[in-house]
């Protein structure tokens, strides 16, 4: 039986330091854009999330 | 027993015959893998052997006999359980999984089949029965008993003949496009793809597709989750769908215009065929548990008019 949490926001990765404080989801701060994508590419990769952009500078990873 | 003899035997094969028929009619229908084929084929066996006998025993006035028929629905029943057990179990394997209500369909349809071999195999015993009765050669005997057998085969199968989308849908091919991270089919949001690399893809190889119910019927048909679950099913696993465990982004979802109860649909493929998706999804077949018929009911004055 597959046993896991779901529907939860397992990391969040941002640019934008202002925007984002979190006491559930490790936060990852990012130099740019472009190591912003290869980061969360990485940890979906590893948590088998699925990143989604809230635009603000800032992915979220969640599993679903 | 040589009195029945030809009622036996001919109901008997008549019965297996209706079983062995619906094995065939469909290659989606699962399962047609050579085990599975050889256990529903001797429960066929079993299911109309139990039909043939019911008819020799009334004419022996052995009533008691009958009652067996209560029990063979029993293990009838059985056998829906086990076809939803092992869907269940492998459900966890599938990339795009099957969805609870297209598990019971199946298995529910599998109940059914067991039933229609009992009720083809009487329905020629009885064939068998009356040319007894009215003293005709053993050879009319036959001939009358495969008749019969026919008849309720052929109806049967037209009554278990379920609906395709096809019949309460326009399927089309629809466009994909990304409002900012949101990729969006026939003006519809589907998911949010942050990943730059995931939205190239769908841009590049993404085919979907937009069905427009035909009717009020149509519309709560295609908003039942289970559903949409199985043509998402039935889409990626006959196309092919491009996508690992740890790639959610591309599975397919299959999203609701709230307005008017279009679905859109999403799908990468292996080879990117709009015309096949279209094709799939058209031959996706409408789930039992599914219909609705919401313009009948009592309340619903203003629909009713139309």
């Amino acid at each position: 039986m597959d046993i896991g949490i779901k529907e939860n926001i397992v990391a969040i990765v941002t640019i934008n330091k202002d925007i984002v404080s979190s006491s559930s989801a490790p936060i990852f701060y990012a130099e740019n854009e472009e190591q912003r994508e290869r980061v969360a590419l990485l940890i979906a990769k590893t948590t088998r999330g699925m990143v989604h952009d809230l635009e603000i500078g800032t992915y979220i990873i969640v599993r679903h | 027993m040589d009195k029945y003899f030809i009622s036996i035997v001919t109901s008997l094969i008549m019965g297996t015959l209706a079983r062995v028929l619906m094995m065939k009619v469909d290659y989606r229908q699962y399962p047609t893998y050579p085990q599975a084929y050889l256990s529903h084929f001797t429960l066929g066996i079993i299911a109309a052997a139990l039909g043939a006998v019911a008819i020799p025993s009334i004419a022996e006035k052995e009533f008691v006999a009958v009652t067996f028929l209560a029990l063979a629905a029993q293990q009838f029943r059985d056998v829906r359980n086990m076809e939803r057990q092992s869907l269940d179990n492998i459900e966890v394997t599938e990339l795009v999984p099957r969805g609870t209500a297209y598990i019971e369909d199946i298995a529910k349809t599998f109940e059914a089949r067991n039933y229609m071999a009992i009720l083809t195999a009487i329905g020629s015993s009885i064939g068998v029965y009356i040319a007894i009765y009215f003293k005709l050669h053993w050879s009319v005997q036959i001939v009358i008993g495969v008749v019969f057998g026919a008849i309720v085969i052929f109806y049967l199968t037209q009554m278990l003949k379920g609906g395709a989308i096809d019949d309460i849908a326009d399927v089309r091919v629809a466009e994909i496009t990304f409002e900012g991270p949101l990729l969006t089919i026939a003006g519809v949001p589907v998911m949010n793809i942050g990943l730059k690399e995931s939205r190239k893809i769908f841009q590049d190889v993404g085919i979907a597709v937009e069905i427009i119910p035909k009717n009020p019927y149509a519309v709560a048909i295609l908003g039942n989750i289970g559903q949409r679950q199985s043509i998402q099913h039935n889409a990626a696993t006959q196309l092919g769908i491009r996508k690992d465990l740890d790639e959610p982004d591309f599975t397919p979802i299959a999203r609701r215009n709230p307005e008017n109860g279009n679905i859109v649909m999403a799908l990468i493929t292996m080879e990117s065929d709009a015309e096949a998706l279209v094709e799939v999804v058209k031959r996706s077949p409408v789930l039992e548990s599914s219909k609705r018929k919401p313009v009948d009911a009592a309340g619903n004055h203003k629909n009713r008019e139309k």
